[in-house]
């Protein structure tokens, strides 16, 4: 049975805690608002870039010289996985679901008897991964000095993941993120990145017969890496959206909790400091009686 | 009143612009270009440069460091990886890309010591940049 000074001293310190993850609560939703502009803001570029895209990979994708970004390199025996997840942890789940996708599709790769490389950008993925898989490990991008993701972040990733598949490093790669939803729900996600696959869409738009100046093959040899750039930017900013969205949720929850628990605290309190006073008068009367 | 087009300029991080315009001047690759209703369907890519546009509600100019531009019968989309209206252009900015392209061509030197070609992209990317600043009248230095 805790003293009375106990229950208060913990009663006092969970209302504190209360009071930090509320504040983190508003803090996630302010920042939450912001991410969420920002990925909206670019999803004009993204989505006319990928119809773009779309198009002019139909066009040029049959033929032998289509670039090695888009046909691939003709094999799939070494796959790089880019595992992007976010800088600070507190974020309820987000995570660990990232990094547990990560870790079933490594595991399936391994499983046919491919090579996995692992590329981690954000500090939690790092962790989580090098833990079981630290002999696939090959880098990490660190973003933790970046308040805000820019487009040039994404750029450098682009030009370290490019540079690897230049020198031959790997086959395939695939980007891991989370899709943002909405505030309580994040979808993690795969998607493949090198060779660069479109969803062609199909309508009258696709049909237009288009003059290219330079050729054809000149300006998709010209956008492909930038596309590597533009998707992961994308996938950054989803990212950023949805770790938001995550830590308000998980800092609401932990509101919630923190206000029961200091509830329940309260009644046991209640209750022994009336049962020491109860006591107390039993104990006098008693006294009074025998005399 | 001639015929206007939709025009839209984005880049990755915002959409900077969206109006109705009589005609877009694109710095293209292999030459500039200008887009007016009706022009027909093009796909372009973009040399750092400015681009300006001229509407009803007068003119604007941004400069526009690479991307491309679509030209279809709907409207002219301009995804430009880097685009800042002119105004806001300053010499820091200018500095940045002009810092940037010349650490492109040293690369280009350093990777490619037989191959004239990826150097001479670098090179001509660089004397683009420092065209742009010529032209708005900002010295990179």
């Amino acid at each position: 049975m805790p003293s009375l000074k106990d229950l208060k001293n913990r009663i006092e310190s969970v209302k504190s805690t209360r009071k930090i993850t509320k504040a983190m609560q508003m803090v996630a939703a302010a920042k939450l608002r912001r991410a969420q502009e920002a990925a909206e803001q670019s999803r004009p570029y993204t989505e006319r870039f990928n119809a773009v895209m779309a198009g002019l990979a139909a066009s040029v994708g049959g033929s032998d010289s289509a670039p090695k970004l888009l046909s691939g390199t003709g094999s799939d025996k070494v796959q790089l996985l880019i595992v992007m997840t976010s800088e600070r942890g507190l974020c309820g789940g987000f995570n660990s679901n990232i990094a547990k996708l990560a870790r079933n599709h490594a595991d399936k790769l391994l499983g046919e008897g491919k090579e996995v490389k692992i590329l981690t950008v954000g500090k939690k993925g790092r962790d989580q991964m090098k833990r079981d898989y630290g002999q696939y490990y090959i880098g990490h991008v660190d973003l933790t000095e970046v308040k805000r993701v820019g487009y040039v972040d994404a750029q450098g990733i682009a030009k370290d993941v490019l540079g690897r598949f230049d020198g031959g490093d790997f086959d395939v790669a695939t980007l891991f993120y989370s899709k943002f939803v909405n505030v309580v729900t994040q979808i993690p996600t795969a998607q493949q990145i090198i060779p660069a696959s479109f969803e062609a869409e199909e309508g009258d738009e696709a049909s237009t017969l288009f003059d290219y100046e330079p050729s054809e093959e000149a300006i998709l040899a010209d956008l492909l890496p930038r596309g590597v750039a533009t998707q992961i930017f994308a996938g950054l900013l989803e990212n950023g959206a949805s770790e938001q969205g995550a830590r308000m949720s998980a800092m609401d929850n932990a509101t919630r909790n923190a206000g029961e628990m200091i509830d329940k605290l309260t009644i046991q309190y209640n209750r022994s400091r009336q049962a020491v006073i109860t006591n107390e008068l039993i104990e006098i009367i008693s006294g009074a009686e025998a005399l | 009143m001639a015929d206007t087009t939709q025009f839209d300029l984005v880049s990755p991080e915002r959409r900077l612009a969206s109006a109705q315009v009589v005609s877009v001047q694109i710095p293209g690759a292999d030459g500039d270009m200008t887009a007016m209703a009706g022009h027909a369907p093009t796909i372009t890519t973009l040399r750092p440069g400015l681009l300006s546009t001229e509407g009803p509600d007068g003119t604007s100019e941004y400069v526009v460091t690479g991307g491309f531009a679509e030209i279809t019968a709907a409207g002219v989309t301009v995804l430009a990886e880097r685009a800042l209206p002119r105004a806001e252009v300053t010499a820091e900015h200018l500095a940045e890309m002009v810092k940037e392209a010349e650490d492109a061509l040293n690369n280009a030197k350093a990777a490619f010591e037989n191959e004239p070609g990826p150097v001479d992209d670098a090179a001509k990317l660089l004397a683009d940049m420092v065209a742009v600043g010529d032209h708005i009248g900002i010295s990179a230095r």
